[in-house]
Order: structure tokens, then sequence, then C-alpha cells
């Protein structure tokens, strides 16, 4: 059975999550650049976000999804939220880096070595 | 719930209430006495005006009951109402011949109940009483519990009242000379109110002491005692009246060491306490003859309503010692007949079932008192009360304390140590006196007898005008319970009354005095009465008063009534027992040494040329505060004695006397031959009133003129009979000896005691408790070892091992962001694998 040609299923939407999450995962350990990171970042809770949409639709999960009610829907958005608040922090800390070494890279951010 | 007629409950809330205000001033001035008013001088008004309202209720708790039982004119009334010669009712004819006793002895036998007539005629140990026509008027009194504190079948503790004219009396009394002490301690005790250098207190730096006043301290102590005493006399069991007996000992104990800095005066007061304690053993082993044997300390009968109406009477200990029944006659009670008899009671209950027991011996109980069992235990519950009254009282041998109490300020001295407190002993005496058998009886009066004269003799020499004071008093109090020992027990009680009146105000005048002169020495007074001139004829009335003045057959200070009566019951008791004429003799010679020991004390102060200049120089009479008092005792000193019409207080306490004792009792054997006390009305015979009026008169006249003779008219010069009679005179001075031979018999020994227990504590004790300390240290020693070495070694190794891991694990930490990552990454994968390898079929399922 090839999952390309199905209808559209949980399934789907978990494998696009993955890619998400994975992409994200990736950016933030390669990139130099802090801004990269961030982004990374954001890939990442959006994969997430995909799954907890996914696993709470009952478009797609039909009965099984009325146990949840709308809890997926919920912490996606709540995830939205964390990620605007987090973004918000994360670029005032790469600011304040910007302004004492005059670089975003992250490697030059090694203060706290042991 | 307690039945009570209403008088009984009015009396009872009214002498209630004015038995706790002292206490209610007593807390008051224990937590607020330094702030009320600058030095605390408002202290004293707290004090006075609570025992000013107890005062109040206590008159009207007695116009209460002057109202409710008017005394009425019994045919043997006061001493000057003796028109009725009651010879005809009293089964005792006064007759000297030996014959007339066994004939009142045999017609007493016969006239008794038929249940009684063993006990009283066959027994040798029996006693036995006879009522006077028949059936005994019922006496009023009332009691009640108004608080039960313990209560199980044999025993109920409780806090409750006894309420007879004795108590309404007693309160009246001790209130009114507790308020005039409070008025003249306003005064007196002025000095406390500023800071005082004590010069009798040197101290180790050569200086004197230097303290503040304590003038609210004084009162706080004289609240208690008010409260305490009055205790004793509303308590309606002897188990409260043992605590308040503690309590008035204690007060005692506070107001003596006043000036506790005073070596003097600290140990004056424990000698004070400790001395009580040798009686208060007494006390409390007849308080456990009566409570184990007899399971009730009630005096009156308890009544108990249950709920659906029936009564339970528990009779009290008067009523199971004098049975209604019985004719309140005498008899062991046959609580005390069934201990006595235990072995016999065990054998009994060996065979039978309880009921049965209970039964046979409740049917032998009256062949086993017909044996005499059970009396000793009577014997040693009246002579164990009555130890603890020799101590209160300062009865010979335990008379000791009372002269070296009089360090105390003098209000202490007149309310407590002459007026109050050392009167409890007569007051429970004559309170329990039913309870007591001819033989008790007898070593009262002999007690009595030694000590009356004994005080008597050293009031004599005394040269300190308080200790000449003290001595007068133990002397009074011997008279008191003289009287009490030979059957008159009125007279004994109506003594107690008259001389704390005049003994009160004798102490105040004297206070007054000293207060003036700043010594006690009446070697450096005299002269004084052109300069004190209320001290002086006010204390003129309390001598007056004292050595039983009057006119003879007319009109007297109130000390010739009560004095009287005693020597009366002396002089009857001496014609029914020619054996113990002694007592006689003693009570009438007292009186002699009485009138000199108190006018010399009188002319020595107040009258002739001032012996020390200084002293006379600053004389001056004492405030108003002071002397108001002393007006206001001397009129009670003069007319406490009289009767208007049948109103008296002998009248009054005659409605007080307890049940059966008003006839006479014939008895023991235990101790003494057997005696008889006669009834109290034989001694209101006219031959007796004669010649004991005459006596009196003339033996207290010829001891006034004695001591006008050495001191006023100077005939004889008192140094030379001092040195003509120097081993005599020295004899009396050192006081009989007594406190060398405590001092030898028990104060050394003691020490002793406490010397060889000091010694055995260093010698024996302290080496065992060096040895064991020793030996702790050596163990500690080996244990610190122990903490050093091991222990402390271990934690070192774990330490130095977790730090030099962390040295190693410091390479990790590269301060590279994505190196962190990559960590992050890499450690969530490995566990995700693990976790699919370990429980891979868990998550999967099967």
């Amino acid at each position: 059975m090839n999952p390309l040609f199905d209808p559209v299923g949980v399934s789907h939407y978990l494998v696009v999550g993955a890619i998400l999450f994975t992409t994200g995962l990736v950016c933030m350990v390669v990139k130099r650049n802090a801004l990269g990171v961030l982004m990374g970042i954001e890939l990442v809770l959006n994969g997430a976000n995909v799954n907890f949409v996914a696993f709470g639709s009952p478009v797609l999960r039909g009965e099984q999804a009325s146990i949840l009610g709308l809890d997926g829907q919920l912490i996606a958005l709540f995830v939205i939220l964390l990620a605007a608040a987090e973004a918000a922090v994360a670029l005032a800390i790469t600011l304040n880096f910007y302004n004492n070494y005059s670089t975003v890279d992250v490697d030059r951010a090694d203060d706290l070595k042991g | 719930m307690e039945v009570q007629s209403d008088l009984g409950a009015t009396l009872a809330t009214l002498l209630g209430l004015a038995w706790l205000i002292p206490l209610g001033s007593f807390a008051a001035i224990l937590f607020f006495g330094p702030r009320m008013g600058p030095h605390g001088r408002n202290a004293a008004w707290v004090a006075t005006s609570a025992i000013g309202a107890s005062c109040a209720l206590s008159l009207v708790a007695f116009g209460t009951w002057m109202v409710a039982h008017p005394p009425a004119a019994v045919d043997h009334g006061s001493a000057q109402h003796q028109s009725a010669q009651p010879d005809d009712h009293s089964p005792w004819s006064p007759t000297r011949d030996s014959s007339g006793v066994s004939a009142t002895f045999a017609r007493f036998a016969a006239d008794a109940p038929a249940g009684e007539s063993h006990a009283a005629g066959e027994s040798r140990h029996g006693h036995s009483a006879h009522a006077t026509g028949g059936d005994a008027p019922t006496k009023p009194a009332y009691s009640g519990d108004w608080y039960s504190l313990y209560s199980s079948p044999t025993l109920v503790l409780s806090i409750g009242w006894y309420i007879d004219s004795l108590t309404v009396l007693l309160f009246v009394m001790v209130t009114f000379i507790a308020t005039c002490t409070h008025v003249y301690a306003v005064g007196y005790m002025q000095n406390e109110l500023h800071d005082i250098t004590d010069h009798e207190v040197t101290l180790a730096s050569g200086g004197h002491l230097h303290r503040p006043g304590r003038y609210s301290r004084f009162f706080q102590g004289l609240s208690l005692f008010c409260f305490s005493m009055l205790g004793i006399v509303i308590a309606g069991n002897l188990a409260m009246v043992f605590v308040f007996w503690e309590l008035v000992g204690i007060c005692s104990w506070f107001l003596i060491g006043f000036s506790f800095e005073r070596t003097s005066a600290s140990t004056a007061a424990n000698k004070a306490f400790i001395v009580n304690r040798v009686g208060d053993v007494g006390l409390l082993i007849g308080l456990m003859a009566l409570w184990g044997s007899l399971g009730t300390l009630h005096f009156g009968n308890t009544v108990t309503v249950h709920a659906d109406g029936h009564q339970v009477v528990r009779p009290g200990l008067f009523s199971l010692v004098r049975p209604a029944e019985h004719g309140h006659a005498l008899q062991v009670p046959d609580g005390m007949v069934v201990a006595a008899a235990s072995d016999r009671v065990a054998s009994i209950a060996a065979g039978n079932s309880a009921e049965e027991a209970a039964a046979e011996v409740a049917a032998e109980v009256p062949e086993w008192r017909a044996m005499g069992m059970g009396s000793w235990l009577l014997v040693v519950a009246g002579l164990g009360i009555f130890c603890g009254c020799m101590g209160k009282s300062a009865q010979v041998p335990l008379h000791v304390w009372l002269p070296d109490a009089m360090e105390g300020p003098t209000p202490v001295s007149a309310l407590v140590h002459s007026a109050t407190m050392v009167a409890a002993g007569v007051y429970l005496t004559g309170r329990c006196s039913p309870l007591f058998t001819p033989d008790v009886l007898m070593v009262i009066a002999y007690v009595g007898a030694i000590t009356l004269l004994l005080a008597a003799t050293i009031a004599l020499v005394c040269t300190d005008i308080k200790r000449v004071l003290a001595y007068s008093t133990v002397s009074q109090l011997g008279y008191m319970m003289l009287a009490l020992g030979v059957g008159g027990w009125v007279a004994g009680l109506f003594h107690l009354v008259t001389h704390a009146f005049f003994k009160s105000l004798l102490f105040l005048c004297s206070g007054s005095v000293i207060h003036a002169c700043h010594t006690n020495d009446m070697r450096r007074m005299g002269g004084l009465l052109k300069k004190m001139p209320y001290t002086g004829w006010t204390m003129l009335v309390g001598c007056l008063a004292i050595i039983g003045a009057g006119v003879p057959f007319v009109i007297g200070f109130s000390g010739s009534y009560s004095k009287d009566s005693i020597l009366a019951q002396a002089l009857v008791f001496q014609r029914i027992n020619p054996s113990h004429a002694v007592l006689w003799y003693a009570a009438a010679g007292g009186t002699a040494l009485t009138a000199f020991s108190m006018f010399r004390l009188w002319f020595m102060t107040f009258v002739g040329e001032p012996r020390d200049e200084h002293v006379a120089e600053h004389v001056h009479e004492s405030p108003a505060v002071m002397t108001v008092p002393l007006v206001v005792l001397s009129v009670m000193a003069v007319i406490a004695g009289w009767s208007l019409g049948p109103l008296g207080v002998a009248t009054l306490l005659e409605q007080a006397r307890p049940l059966g004792t008003a006839d006479g009792l014939t008895g023991g054997g235990l101790l003494t031959a057997a005696v008889t006390v006669p009834a109290e009305a034989a001694s209101h015979a006219d031959d007796i009133h004669f010649l004991v009026t005459v006596t009196a008169f003339a033996t207290a006249a010829a001891g006034v003129l004695l001591a006008a003779a050495f001191y006023v008219w100077r005939l004889v010069i008192p140094a030379a009979i001092a040195s003509l009679l120097r081993p005599a005179h020295t004899f009396l001075k050192r006081g009989w000896y007594f406190d060398e031979i405590y001092n030898w018999m028990f104060v050394k020994p003691t020490y002793g005691i406490a010397a060889l227990a000091s010694a055995n504590d260093r010698r024996i004790i302290d080496p065992i408790v060096h040895f064991f300390a020793w030996a702790s240290r050596q163990l500690a020693a080996g244990d610190a070892w122990m903490d050093r070495v091991v222990v402390d070694g271990l934690v070192n190794v774990l330490a130095s091992a977790t730090w030099a891991t962390g040295l190693r694990l410091r390479a990790i930490q590269t301060g590279h962001l994505r190196q962190y990552v990559m960590f992050i990454v890499v450690g969530t994968v490995a566990i995700f694998l693990l976790a699919s390898i370990m429980f891979g079929t868990m998550v999967a399922g099967p």
C-alpha cells in the first residue's frame, strides 16, 4: 500500500510534521547565524504544531478525536503564543549580543565555556 | 443538689462573698499593686475597702442570723445571768467527795438509753454522755457544698460551708479586727512608700541595705491572709480546713519575713513555718484516722436528692460520732469499730457471701464496741487534730515560734499572731470538740494549763514590748485550750472572741509606741503617757481587759466575763475530779501572773520618768489613721463581753454548741484514770460564780499592786530582785531554755545528719560520679578518633572523587551553542532508540 495514493490521513500530516521538525533541528545545529538558529526553532515548534492539529482534528480522526475535544487546537494556539514570546525574548538577547560583540555568530558566544 | 433552707443559702452567699472579696483584692494587688498610684499607695485602699466590704457583708449576715435565730435566754446563759439555778437539770452535783462522782456515774448509766448502758458502765475504755432532760434541742447549723472537686463512695472532696452562730460570730470578729488593722497599717507602713535604708542589714561591702519600699506587697499579704483565715472559718469539711490552714501558714511566713533581708526576720519566718509543720503532721494523721475509718471529712450531713425524688443522707463527722438515735452521746462510730476489728471482719468474710458477711459484721458491731474496739482510733484522731491546733495556737511544746514571729511588722502581729491565725487552733479544737474523748480532753486541758503558766512566767521578765505581748498571747491561748479541755466550750470560744479584741488593741498600741520610739526595748521607754495620750489610755483599757478587771458582780471589761467563765469551769472540774485540782490552781495563778506582766508593761512604758532622753525627745502621738482604730478597738475591748438581755456573745455561742456537748462526759482510762468532764451549765452555779469572781479579782488585783510596787512606787527595786533570784531570772529570761533544748535536740542533730550526708556525698557519691565522668571522657576520645579518621575519611574520599569527576566533565562544556543542540539531538535520538529497543513491544503492542 502506497501512502502517496491513500486519502490524506493523520500519517500524512505526521510525515509533514516530522520533515518540518527535522529540518528545523538541522537548521539549529548547522547555522552559525543566531537568526538562522531562531528560524530553526520556529520550524521545530511548527512541526510539533502540525502533529497537534492532526491528532486533534475530527475530520481526520472521526470519533476517536472526540475524546480529546478541542485540546489539540488549543495547545497548537498555545504553542504559537509561546513561539511569539520566545521569539521576542530571543531577538532581544540576540540584539544585546550584537551590541556587545558586533556579530550574531553563536560560536563567538562561548563565555560559559567550562 | 443541696437541700438548704433559704436562710442557709442566703448566709452561704453573704459569707461566701465576704470570704472571696479579699481574694479579689489580693489578685488585684498582686498584678497591679506597684502601679496603684505613686509607690503603690492606693493598694492600701484597695485592700482596706475589700476587707471593709467583707466586714459589712459579715455584719449583714450577723443581722440576718440574729433575726432568724434570736439567742434565747437559756437557763444557763451568760455569766451574769445566773439567777436561775440550773442544778436541778444538771446530773453533776458539785461536791468534792469521790462518792459524788460515782453516784453521778451510776445515775448516768441508769438514765442512759438501753443500747449504751454497757458502753458507759461496763467498759473501762468506753465513753458516754448524758442527755440532759431527754431530747436535745436542734441546733441551727447549715452546711453544703459549693463545688465538688472529687467524689467517690469513700471520699468527697469539696469546697463547702458549715455555718452556725460560731461561724457568723468569727466572721464578724475577723473582718472587724482586720478592717481596724488595715486602717492602722495605712499609717504604720507609711515609711515603706519610699526607698528604705535598712540599718539592721549590713552588706558584705560594709554598707547598709538600700531597697525600694514594699507598701503594696504588705497589703497583698494581708489580703491573702484574710481570705485564708475566713476560709478556715467557713470551711465545711476538714480537708478544706487543712488547705486554708496551710494557706494561713504561708501568709504568716510571708508577713513575718516581710523584711526578709534581716537574718532575724527570715529565721523567725522559717522557724514559724517549720514548727507549724510539726503540728500539721499530727493534723494529717488525725485526718487520715478519720477518713480511713469513716470515709468522710465533712462536718455536717450531706443531703443529696436524686432525680426520682428520694433523698440520700451522707452522714457527716458529727452525726457519725454523736448519732441522733443515740441521744447525741459520744460513741465510737461503726467505721472505727470495724477498722479496729479488721481481723475478725476478715474471718467473717472468709466463710460467707458478701451480703451475709456485711450483715453479720453489722450485728457484731455493738458487741465489739462494748469491748472498746476502735476507741483508740477516736483518740488518735482527736490527738492528731489537737496536735495541729497546738502548732497553730502555739501550745507547749510548739510555742517557740510565736515570740520570734514578732519580727513581723506590728499590724501583722496584731492581726495574724494574736487575734486570728493563732486563734484558728482554738477554733478548730472547738469545732471538733464533739469528736474528743475524755482522754483527749484531758490532754488538751493539761497542755493548755502548762502553756498558760509557762508563758505567763516568761512574760514576767521580757523587756521587749512585743515579746511580752506575744507570751501573754500564748498564755491566753492556753486559757482557751484549758477551757475547752475541761468542758467549757462556750467559755473557751467566748475568751477567743474577747481576747481577739483586746489583744489586737494591745498590739496596735505597742506598734504605736514603737512607731514613736523606734525601739522595742521597754527599758528605754517610760513617761510616755503625756506625749501619747491616746495610745497610753487605750492601752490601759487593753491591759484592764486582759486581766479581767471590773467591779465584781456588777460590770467589767470584756475579759472579765470570759476569763471568769473559764475559771468557773476549771473550778467545777476540780470539784468533780479532785485529782486534777492543779488545772484550777494553774488557771487562778495565771491570772495574777498576767496582771503583773501586763501592768509591768504599761507602767514601764507610760508611767514614771523617761529612761532614755534621746528616745523621749522624739516621741510624738501617732497620726489619727492609727489612733482611731485604737479607740474603736478599745470600745470593743470594753463591751465585747456585755450582754443586753439575752443578747450577748455567750448566748450566741450557746446556739453553736455542738450537739451533745452540753452534757458532761465520763470515761477515759487510756491515758489517765477515768475522769468526768462536767457540763458547762454546772459552772453557772451561784457559789461557783461567787468564788471565782472573788478569786479572779483578788489575784488580778494582787498582780497589779505588785507591778505598781515594783515600777511605780519603787518599793522594791526590780534589779535587786533579779540579782537575788539570778538563776530563776535567767531561766525565765531564756524562755525555760526551750530554744536551747530544741537547738540541742533537733537543730544540732539535723546539722549532724546533714554533715554526714554531705560527707557521704563528697567521699562516696562524688568519686563514683567522677569515675563515670572520666569513663565518658575516654569513650568520647575514642569516638572522636573514629569520627576523625573513619567517618571524615569516607566523606573526604567522596568529596575528592566528586571533584575529580567534575574536572573531567568540564571538558564537555565548550560554550558552543550548536554543540549543545547536537548533544540534545543525539541524546534524544539515543533515548528513542533505547526505548524502542527495550520497550518496543510494550509501546507498539503485541
